[in-house]
């Protein structure tokens, strides 16, 4: 049941808003909720696909912004402070639930190479970036599936934009790490998109013929022949 | 593949992109996994711009937790 209708739109204004949060105007703060939520709610449920610990990284990622905020000094936007506290707050809760260890490093450098094996082209579509609830839906399990290792890199890697330098920085690992994880990551989810995709685009003129035998794509190994 | 996502991310240096362009030419299976991968990562970049509608009543909680503090 809805609670009693404010209006909000007074604070549609960033500065508005913070004065409002500084002010410990309750109403400002059930915008802050409003506005930022949903973000952060996506963003822990991605990093820690789980509901409930999603759940906990909103709590405690709201309670640091209204303690943070007299510290606040707008050097960025307020969404993308808030965001930056959000995933640090998933993180840590990642870093609890299992120590990170060097070994897995090697371990990764360790294994084959994954070779695509999905090799039907894609319909280029320009309202696929629109994203459609089933293409979401297929996205946000496929990433949910990833082990997460390879799912925390392609999230702060390709989702939020961080370098390859801020991602290892962010996590603790070497650039190489981030880049044989973030490289795994794409292929899987590529894979994973690919089955759902070329099922879609099947009946569509597509002159390229897939190769009958999956799996001859040359290793990277250096220049090609 | 590591080369085709470095490619992508356009760390790949200038000779091994002469030699990856090239191989590209001529073959159909790499050409599909490079275009494939690139809307797989074009569909990540755009995947904040519309979150979904929170689960019902987090919102209430959220607020509650922060009033309560």
């Amino acid at each position: 049941m809805p609670g009693p209708i404010i209006d909000l739109s007074i604070y549609d204004d960033e500065a508005a808003l913070l004065a409002g949060l500084r002010r410990h105007d309750p109403d400002a703060c059930t915008c802050l909720v409003k506005r930022f939520a949903p973000l952060v709610y996506a963003r822990a449920l991605r990093l820690t696909a789980d509901a409930d610990e999603a759940e906990g990284v909103v709590q405690s990622t709201f309670i640091k912004v209204c303690a943070a905020l007299p510290n606040f000094d707008g050097a960025s936007s307020l969404g993308t402070w808030i965001y930056r506290i959000a995933t640090n707050e998933a993180l840590m809760l990642l870093r609890r639930r299992k120590p990170q260890i060097a070994l897995e490093d090697v371990a990764e450098s360790l294994q084959p190479d994954e070779v695509p094996q999905q090799l039907h082209a894609w319909s280029p579509d320009p309202q696929r970036v629109a994203l459609d609830g089933e293409l979401r839906a297929q996205i946000e399990q496929a990433i949910a599936a990833l082990p997460e290792p390879l799912r925390v890199v392609v999230l702060l890697r390709d989702v939020d934009e961080l370098s390859t330098e801020e991602t290892a920085a962010q996590l603790g690992i070497s650039p190489g790490a981030v880049k044989v994880r973030l490289h795994r990551a794409r292929l899987r989810l590529r894979e994973a998109l690919a089955g759902y995709l070329a099922s879609r685009t099947e009946g569509a003129h597509d002159p390229h013929e897939p190769s009958s035998q999956p799996g001859t794509l040359p290793r990277a190994r250096g220049p090609v022949e | 593949m590591a080369q085709l996502n470095d490619y992508l991310d356009g760390e790949l240096p200038a000779g091994l992109c002469a030699e990856l362009e090239h191989h590209l030419a001529a073959c159909p299976d790499c050409r599909v996994v490079l275009d494939t991968l690139g809307q797989t990562l074009r569909i990540l970049h755009h995947l904040d711009e519309a979150p979904p509608p929170l689960p019902p009543d987090l919102e209430a909680r959220i607020l509650a937790s922060l009033r309560a503090g």
